[in-house]
């Protein structure tokens, strides 16, 4: 049988109230564009990877991906969308 | 590597792809014991009594600093010999390896300005009787060059205890944690910091005060 191997993108980004010089850069070079009223911005990564194993992703968030001290992800699948676990999709940040 | 120090003593310098201050620590290290270069791709720590984690970008940064080179075979090792109560020491990237490896607390993260910054600090010795600043008085100023992107040490809950240097005012640029330059494991066996004491060992780039940090390891290497 062949194995079917899914896309799944992990989203990580700076853990709310970290200080996210990045994220505060594009926020403040925004509005010099002519683009008002952004706030809350934040840069953060995507790892794109093709798994067999979906579950696995998880694990490898934990390990290798982000640094849960300083950063929070997600993991975005066709199917669900799953984050850190101390993170809702819908809380606020700050 | 010919040394002028304690022969008891022997440093043992990690290399990894990417690193650019090996030398330099290797220097430093032989000027108060024997000292040798150790490959990423080997576990064997060739008898060394105390470890430094040099500065430089392992494995490009890639991903986040320190995060791919803490998984490297020697860092296995490493992290044995540190449970085992060896001397380690981490600079600049290295420090980024000990904390991405669990073996100091925290984490760091971009400079509050975010820009790259090259430029001799002076740090205060808050605590001298750790085995990394034995040789140091409490509160000296050691002037010492600082050079780097992703400095700005971040520990929540950190036990002020572990604090062994800081900036000395108006010389943290980073934005580190309660201007926070240099902190140890509970054990004390472990040590990291960002600024780079192996570039200041001889008086021909200004300043020797980066030797204490070295010649403290080998004072307290000699003592184990």
């Amino acid at each position: 049988m062949d194995v079917v191997s899914t896309r799944v993108r992990v989203l990580i980004r700076p853990k709310e109230g970290i200080l996210d010089p990045q994220g505060k850069a594009v926020e403040r070079v925004l509005p010099a564009l002519g683009f008002q009223g952004v706030a809350n911005v934040h840069v953060g990564r995507l790892v794109e990877l093709d798994v067999n194993d979906v579950s696995q992703v998880g694990p490898m968030c934990e390990k290798l991906l982000a640094n849960t001290l300083i950063e929070e992800y997600s993991i975005l699948t066709p199917e669900a969308e799953e984050t850190s676990p101390d993170v809702g999709p819908d809380a606020p940040r700050g | 590597m010919p040394h002028g120090g304690d022969r008891s003593v022997k440093f043992g310098v990690l290399q990894f792809p990417g690193s650019c201050d090996e030398r330099d620590a290797l220097l430093a290290c032989a000027k108060v014991a024997d000292a040798e270069l150790l490959w990423h791709g080997d576990r064997d720590l060739k008898g060394a009594d105390a470890i430094v984690v040099p500065g430089g970008f392992s494995y490009g940064d890639y991903l986040r600093a320190g995060a791919i080179a803490r998984f490297s075979p020697v860092m296995e090792s490493v992290i044995e010999f540190a449970h085992d109560g060896g001397l380690v020491l981490g600079i600049c990237n290295g420090f980024q390896v000990l904390c991405e490896a669990g073996l100091l607390p925290g984490a760091l993260l971009p400079n509050v300005e975010r820009r790259f910054v090259c430029r001799q600090v002076d740090l205060e010795v808050v605590d001298a009787e750790t085995a990394f600043t034995n040789r140091c008085a409490p509160g000296e100023l050691l002037s010492i060059p600082a050079k780097h992107q992703t400095g700005r040490f971040y520990a929540p809950d950190l036990d002020p205890d572990l604090v062994v240097l800081r900036y000395a005012t108006g010389h943290c640029f980073n934005g580190s944690q309660d201007e926070i330059a240099g902190v140890r494991n509970a054990a004390g066996n472990v040590f990291g910091l960002m600024p780079h004491p192996e570039h200041a060992v001889d008086p021909l780039t200004g300043s020797v005060d980066g030797l204490s940090i070295f010649s403290s390891m080998a004072h307290a290497g000699v003592a184990v």
